[in-house]
């Protein structure tokens, strides 16, 4: 059983600890963990993914940056590539909350998308 | 000094209380109100936090805190709220008159039939703490920091010790790391968090910053600027253990070390505080211990969730419609609500026993498997508590009913089962 990993349930504040591993193909978790942790845990084993919020640099305004998120969840692997990516970007405004600021980010098919109205 | 004007219904703040306050007193009719705002936008600290988990009980859906406020300034809209920007109130006093000066309508002063206060909380400063050592740059509060990265764009350091394991502080470790510094350590005075566990495991377990437990900033180093700090391991007493002195290099110290209630104004007035929530002392509707003057959010005692800070708005502002018209003034023959040595705190403190209540309640320490008691009224099991997720109760009318109009007190505990 190399491949136990030790997580911790965030669905709600009481933080349940599990171990969890796979055992011929199938998701084992140790630990009481109530129906709605199950699948928590068992998408944070098989890939864990985060919503990533960040901002991106405001060209000819005197607001300096825009604040931007994923529409959803990307794998927690692509975090850092993706900062990095949201290096690149500049905006000028008029943008409105909700405008795609980049569309199907490092081919998630997901876009990162403006969390504030510039104008 | 010009006459005084008239309003029915004055809201000092246009964070996610005054503004959730103001649109809820519109659809129940006021007319005659104006949201008072010192800074020069609306939305109050949400603009600066960019992060996600906001609105899952509002709108039932994932939002980051401009997100939050952007619905809210546009429900204000619909509703025709008048928001005076860059207008700072000066004072209020207990008949409610208020007095605001803004550059371009100067000094005003206005007589309101009611208040709501929702001035929101500060965050406690170096100074709070007394962490000896030095003064160098390079020590700043995490909100601060945090408006500096998302608002201004600039890095406050390069590596970081986190001082207090509050949910900003934490956000701000996961933040800075994003942003390419190295987050050392995040220290906490506590043998448990003061955050919330989604926070621990999404800001500092996903980037293996660590978590010192019963650990805090001992002494600060440098000159010019922050060259590290010594942390050292602390008893249960919070005194420092002899010999377990660290030193860690960094340029930069954030502190995260709790919340105060930022209540100038209310004291003026003669609203009367509670040492426990750092707010005041108010009834189910909200209501301080001056008529017509209520207190909302994060004023009135710190809160988890913007969702929640956003639901008293609306309770407050349905105490002020029922002021305004008459069917509230100064509620008399109250019941104390008190709580016993397992609670930390709990709002309101007050009740007319006359109606539905919600009470927020915060324990002491964690505890498991435990039953909350109100009273001899109301009785509700609980799987857990913890001192860093508020719990709300709702006691409906009926548990009143029986209660003896003789009784002035209901005292308010946990047990573990």
């Amino acid at each position: 059983m190399s491949n136990v990993q030790e997580l911790i349930c965030i669905t709600c504040p009481k933080g349940c600890v599990t171990k969890v591993w796979k055992e011929k193909g199938d998701i084992k978790i140790e630990g009481k963990i109530c129906k709605k942790g199950k699948g928590y845990i068992k998408q944070e084993y098989i890939e864990p993914k985060r919503m990533l919020t960040s901002t991106v640099v405001v060209e000819r305004s005197a607001v300096k940056r825009l604040p931007v998120r994923t529409r959803e969840a990307i794998p927690k692997k692509k975090l850092f590539v993706a900062m990095d990516q949201l290096c690149e970007i500049r905006v000028k405004p008029p943008v409105n909350v909700g405008d795609v600021i980049i569309s199907n980010l490092l081919n998630t098919g997901i876009d990162v998308i403006a969390s504030d109205d510039l104008w | 000094m010009a006459t005084a004007l008239h309003l029915d219904l004055a809201i000092i703040g246009s964070g996610p209380a005054g503004l959730a306050a103001a649109v809820k007193a519109k659809q129940l009719g006021i007319k005659d109100l104006v949201v008072f705002e010192r800074n020069e936008r609306p939305g109050g600290i949400l603009p600066q936090c960019i992060h996600n988990g906001f609105g899952l009980q509002k709108f039932e859906e994932e939002l980051t805190g401009p997100e939050y406020a952007n619905r809210y300034m546009q429900m204000a809209a619909e509703n025709y709220v008048d928001i005076e920007l860059d207008t700072m109130v000066l004072e209020i006093d207990k008949n409610r008159t208020l007095t605001a000066v803004s550059e371009y309508r100067g000094l005003r002063t206005y007589q309101c039939k009611s208040i709501i206060l929702a001035m929101g909380c500060r965050e406690r400063p170096r100074g709070a703490i007394g962490i000896p050592g030095t003064r160098p740059a390079g020590v700043f509060t995490a909100g601060q920091a945090q408006r500096m990265v998302n608002i201004e764009g600039y890095m406050p350091g390069e590596t970081a010790v986190i001082q207090g394991s509050g949910d900003v502080g934490m956000i701000m470790a996961r933040r800075l790391t994003l942003e390419g510094a190295e987050v050392k350590a995040v220290t906490e005075i506590q043998p448990y968090t003061s955050g919330l566990i989604r926070n621990e495991v999404q800001c500092l377990h996903d980037f293996d910053i660590p978590l010192l437990l019963r650990h805090t900033v001992a002494e600060i180093h440098g000159d010019k600027r922050v060259e590290g700090v010594t942390v050292t391991e602390v008893d249960a007493g919070w005194n420092p253990v002899a010999g377990s002195e660290k030193f860690i290099e960094c340029d930069t110290l954030l502190l995260s070390v709790g919340l105060i209630p930022e209540n100038e104004l209310s004291k003026m007035a003669g609203v009367i505080l509670d040492p426990l929530t750092g707010g005041a002392y108010v009834n189910e509707f909200l209501e301080t211990a001056v008529p017509g003057i209520f207190s909302c959010g994060n004023v009135l005692h710190v809160n988890d969730y913007v969702d929640e800070v956003s639901t008293e708005g609306e309770i407050a502002a349905r105490g002020a419609q029922h002021h305004i018209s008459g069917k509230l003034s100064g509620e008399k023959n109250l019941i104390a609500i008190e709580g016993d040595k397992t609670i930390g705190q709990i709002v309101p403190q007050a009740i007319s026993g006359q109606r539905p209540v919600t009470f927020y309640i915060r324990v002491k320490r964690p505890m498991d498997k435990l039953t909350l008691r109100i009273g001899d009224v109301f009785e509700k099991k609980f799987a857990y508590a913890r001192p860093g997720e508020m719990m709300r109760v709702r006691l409906p009318k009926k548990v009143f009913a029986e209660l003896k109009s003789t009784v002035t007190r209901l005292n308010v505990s946990c047990e573990e089962r």
